[in-house]
């Protein structure tokens, strides 16, 4: 296999992983790739590398520019193996290779590879020079581990993101321009929501901080390399890490003999009205991944559940627990719905985990059996009410 | 009073601002906040944090 020359001297030299579907926990419909940059200068430097499973596919690519061995310097962004799974098989090849990172850096690669390394710790505004060209480092703890770090190459105008701005999204392509955009711009919401979401505020310091940087390429670790579209990227990213919402709604449920069903389209009733844009979404069919995305600028959450043995369908606990984790903010507004047999207490369990997110629920439909025409326009209208106080 | 930061995500805990998110009022020093409390970014417990060394 060979590398994708970026600029003079500069190669991509990472895996594509066109069969991962399953991101620990995230469907990635498109796989995925994982980046790592070769660059040549009087230290050979490798930036980031990829998961291990790909370790021959990346030894691959670097040879077709130079023998692995040669390779004096590595820098880590990120701990997680998906991009420090391939630096045991360098050291491997030269014993004495440098690896820049920073301290909570060390600490992770050697809790994950037990080698006694090289090591160069940088901190914050530290650079590092390989000869003609150099790096100088931003730490961006928790987007999203701890160890989480970028760079900035002021000699060739690049960022070295790591995850920020990353995307699930295997293709031939490597630049952002060779691929389908709105396909391109989808993962990286994707990406955002379910990855990057819980640490917004970090994110919002750290697009501070590289605003500074004049930026001809943003080399993420994952999908594309933003080239053409960067500043419509970067303004994604503070749209999503600031919680800016739409008229929009999702409306998520499951359901065992359709009444709870029933209910969620009453509500869509009431939004479709308002012309809200909705995003009604059958968790036993839509993946939490996928929903997760549809709420990330959704201003409304409305999400229902029978109960089933005194309790919330799996699915929806699933949904739930996953979007507590990911935390969106931004005072957005909540429904908890869902029909029952003879005790209710699924809903009551929606309404607590809606308030757990720090939502302001403002309705809680509850129909015991199967809801009449007369029921249903009664949470329609009731919705309604709800929009239009609310606008 | 004194700072404290969390040594897993770097944040560092002001008590002139608190943690208003999780109930914690401006003004509460470290040694206040409830031991249920827990770093409003990475969510560890307060046994992870370290004095701020200024």
């Amino acid at each position: 296999m060979k590398a994708t020359h970026i600029k003079e001297g500069i190669y991509w030299v990472g895996a594509i992983d066109l069969s991962v579907r399953n991101f620990h926990g995230y469907l990635t419909q498109r796989g995925t790739t994982y980046n790592a940059y070769l660059i040549i200068d009087e230290k050979i430097t490798l930036v980031d590398s990829v998961k291990d499973t790909h370790t021959d596919e990346m030894m691959s690519r670097i040879s077709s520019i130079l023998d692995p061995a040669k390779i004096d310097v590595i820098i880590c962004n990120h701990v997680e193996p998906d991009h420090s799974g391939a630096i045991s098989a360098i050291v491997e090849k030269n014993p004495n290779v440098t690896i820049v990172t920073c301290a909570s850096g060390k600490k992770g690669l050697e809790q994950h590879y037990y080698g006694n390394w090289n090591y160069h710790i940088i901190k914050t505004g530290d650079t590092y020079s390989i000869g003609k060209r150099s790096f100088e480092f931003l730490l961006t703890p928790m987007v999203h581990w701890p160890d989480n770090m970028i760079c900035y190459m002021p000699e060739e105008k690049i960022l070295f993101s790591n995850d920020s701005f990353g995307q699930h999204y295997a293709t031939s392509g490597r630049f952002d321009d060779e691929v389908s955009h709105d396909e391109a711009l989808y993962e990286a919401k994707k990406y955002f929501a379910n990855i990057v979401l819980p640490y917004s505020a970090q994110v919002i310091k750290e697009l501070e901080a590289a605003s500074k940087f004049e930026i001809e390429l943003i080399c993420t670790s994952h999908g594309v390399i933003w080239k053409k579209y960067i500043a419509e990227i970067i303004q994604e990213y503070n749209k999503w890490a600031r919680n800016v919402t739409k008229k929009k709604v999702v409306i998520a449920y499951d359901t065992m003999w359709k009444s709870t069903e029933k209910m969620a389209y009453a509500i869509y009733e009431a939004f479709e009205q308002e012309g809200y844009e909705i995003a009604l979404r059958n968790l036993q069919v839509n993946h939490e991944s996928d929903v997760m995305t549809d709420v990330i600028d959704a201003e409304y959450i409305c999400v229902g559940s029978p109960t089933l043995n005194s309790e919330m369908m799996t699915n929806v606990v699933g949904f739930l627990t996953y979007m507590r984790g990911l935390a969106p903010k931004g005072g957005r507004k909540a429904v908890a719905f869902g029909s029952y047999g003879w005790n209710g207490k699924s809903i009551p369990g929606v309404e607590q985990f809606l308030k757990d997110c720090n939502y302001d629920v403002k309705a809680v439909f509850t129909h015991q059996y199967r809801p009449t025409k007369e029921d249903l326009q009664q949470i329609t209208t009731k919705t309604l009410e709800i929009i239009k106080q609310n606008n | 009073m004194k700072k404290y930061v969390c040594e897993p995500c770097g944040y560092i805990y002001d008590p002139a601002e608190g943690d208003p998110d999780s109930g914690i009022a401006a003004g509460t020093a470290f040694e206040d906040i409830p031991d249920d409390w827990v770093c409003p970014i990475c969510g560890v417990g307060k046994e992870d944090f370290v004095l701020l060394e200024e």
